[in-house]
């Protein structure tokens, strides 16, 4: 038994040491945002969040997981709020199959915390480690640029008011 | 007495003129006239072509250009125990390139290591190796480097402290360690390992890197290619001293350095993965011949190798599937490494079994742990193998513990020792630019790095 903390949630998990992450999401929390490709750590679509780094959950034993915080994309918004970076990338209709988009957007994210304002180049090279078949690379680009701007505004908004106040 | 001082007197003064004079003498090299760049069809396309296989068997590029910036621009720092010296541009610019470059100064340059101006050049431009080229080798590589694209790129300054920050200094290390001369065949080989040995001690200056070097920066002469260290990765030993599990053959280094993987050894990455992808756009007979000549530095090998090798590929073989699990660093290994490295599929789709695996057996733990946590990139263009990088999931106590299961597990050396500072220093060092915090990340970064990964 070991406690993994997982969108803000301590949930009790009873798997082998060597269990893969994705595993634990997917078959004991249902949490099926993060999705099985390669199972090698090669195409990304399993990509989540752990201590703001983006992480391949299919090569991550949960044992190296201990004390530490997972994100999933269910834990960025949901379908009635969802965050700056879903609302980015249904506004710029990213996804077609949509199999690697919940990782690319795990993987913008960890980006975009950490740099608020990439560029075109920073993308590329971030997102390098997933890979999309359907071939909707551009609307990728554009809907991680939008979500900088959707996080700008949102950030900035409330500072606004409080200067004006 | 008083003429005996005097003869003592003039003696004295005499050593010192001659000892002056010698050190003029070894020290000053004149200009050679500066010429208006040469128009680029003024060169035979033949030559120019041959020149362009030389450069990439010289490895040129790698060193002459930053990441983000453009070919043979230079500007890249290589750190040294003496300091900081930065390559130089060697794109046909008149102004801060070898635009006004004669042939002749292109020559001297790689025979002597002086600048058109005379000024002596600092060993990290391995004059030491290229001295060995045929002068219509180096006329080929000046054709092709004077049709490149001019890029204007001002050199960087060396960080260097007094005195070696005085290119003079320069002279008296070349008096020591620079044998100036094309190669010399030994006529009681074949051709192709002279081939191979005029290419490996010339211009493809492997020892640059495989050769460590004394005090004063020189390759020790008497234990060469016994293994160096480059941009904080350990350039393995090519010799009979080879810790490869299973040992090198003529055929296996063709294959490993045309195509930058064999399938009882892995793959070339660090450092050495631009040298393959430069080998693989040479003439296959110039590869054929630095694996003959590099098979015979290795050496047959002795019974024990040969034991070893046989065992290693016996492991592979009757290697259980990865079940047993008793301890963390097992757990990690089974979930995030034998996936690939236990698939059977071949290089570089499947990774080799880490049986096969020079960075384990290896004495020194640093490329294992570059590898661990940054992973191999895929390179444009290219069949490469990719590697997810660890560093985002796992501590350096979790990455200690891995490198000592795999280190006992997979060889029969000696367990590492130090493994924590070793594996924070290899984070630290590779994973630099994925780790950078906020809106740190930028070209100027960028452009103190290689071309390539």
């Amino acid at each position: 038994m070991m406690t993994l903390k997982v969108n803000g949630q301590d949930h009790q998990i009873d798997a082998e040491p060597d269990t893969p992450l994705l595993y634990v999401l997917r078959d004991d929390l249902k949490l099926n945002a993060a999705k099985y490709g390669c199972g090698l750590g090669q195409c990304g679509s399993c990509t989540v969040i752990v201590d703001g780094k983006a992480v391949l959950s299919c090569v991550t034993p949960v044992l190296l997981l201990e004390g530490k915080q997972v994100t999933t994309l269910e834990g960025l918004g949901t379908v009635a709020a969802p965050s700056p970076i879903q609302r980015a990338f249904m506004e710029e209709q990213a996804a077609q199959c949509g199999y690697c988009i919940a990782g690319m957007m795990m993987r913008a994210q960890a980006l975009l915390q950490r740099n608020s304002k990439p560029t075109d180049e920073q993308i590329r090279a971030e997102l390098e480690p997933n890979l999309c078949r359907c071939g909707t690379h551009m609307r990728i680009l554009r809907a991680v640029h939008r979500a900088a701007q959707l996080m700008d505004t949102a950030e900035l908004s409330p500072a606004g008011q409080r200067s004006a106040q | 007495m008083k003429k005996k001082s005097g003869i003592i007197g003039s003696v004295v003064v005499a050593l010192l003129l001659g000892g002056a004079g010698m050190a003029f003498a070894i020290a000053w090299r004149p200009a050679i006239a500066a010429i208006d760049p040469p128009k680029p069809q003024s060169f035979d396309a033949s030559l120019v072509r041959r020149g362009r296989e030389l450069a990439a068997l010289g490895n040129c590029n790698d060193c002459h250009t930053v990441r983000g910036a453009k070919n043979f621009a230079g500007g890249l720092p290589v750190p040294t125990p003496f300091g900081t010296i930065y390559s130089s541009n060697i794109t046909p610019d008149a102004e801060t390139g070898i635009g006004r470059w004669s042939e002749a100064a292109f020559l001297r340059a790689m025979r002597l290591g002086v600048d058109r101006q005379g000024r002596h050049l600092y060993p990290t431009f391995p004059y030491d190796h290229f001295t060995n080229v045929s002068d219509d080798d180096d006329r080929a590589l000046y054709a092709f480097l004077m049709t490149r694209e001019p890029v204007h790129a001002p050199p960087r300054d060396n960080q260097l402290a007094f005195p070696l920050n005085q290119r003079v200094v320069v002279a008296g290390w070349k008096f020591l360690f620079l044998r100036p001369g094309a190669y010399k065949p030994d006529p009681t080989r074949s051709a192709e390992w002279n081939r191979g040995a005029y290419l490996v001690e010339g211009l493809a200056h492997c020892g640059a890197c495989h050769t460590p070097r004394n005090a004063l920066g020189a390759e020790k002469l008497n234990a060469m290619f016994a293994g160096g260290d480059v941009d904080h990765w350990r350039a393995y030993p090519i010799n009979a001293q080879s810790p490869a599990p299973v040992p090198w053959n003529a055929d296996a280094l063709y294959a490993y350095l045309r195509d930058g993987f064999h399938s009882d050894h892995g793959t070339a990455r660090g450092p050495m993965a631009e040298v393959v992808r430069n080998l693989s756009a040479v003439p296959g007979s110039d590869v054929r011949a630095i694996a003959t000549y590099m098979a015979d530095v290795f050496g047959a090998p002795s019974a024990e190798q040969k034991q070893r090798g046989e065992a290693a590929l016996a492991q592979v073989k009757s290697a259980p599937a990865a079940t047993t699990v008793d301890s963390p660093a097992g757990s990690i290994y089974v979930a995030a490494c034998a996936g690939c490295h236990e698939s059977g599929r071949p290089p570089p789709y499947g990774g080799i079994n880490l049986a096969l695996s020079t960075a384990i057996s290896g004495s020194d733990p640093r490329n294992l742990a570059n590898i661990v946590l940054a992973g191999v990139r895929p390179v444009e263009g290219e069949r490469s193998p990719i590697m997810p990088g660890f560093a985002a999931s796992m501590s350096d106590t979790q990455v200690a513990a891995l490198l000592t299961y795999l280190r006992a597990r997979f060889s029969k050396q000696p367990a590492w020792t130090d493994l924590g500072n070793i594996v924070a220093e290899a984070r630290r060092t590779q994973t630099a630019s994925m780790e950078t915090p906020a809106d740190a990340r930028n070209a100027s970064a960028a452009s103190t790095e290689r071309a390539k990964p």
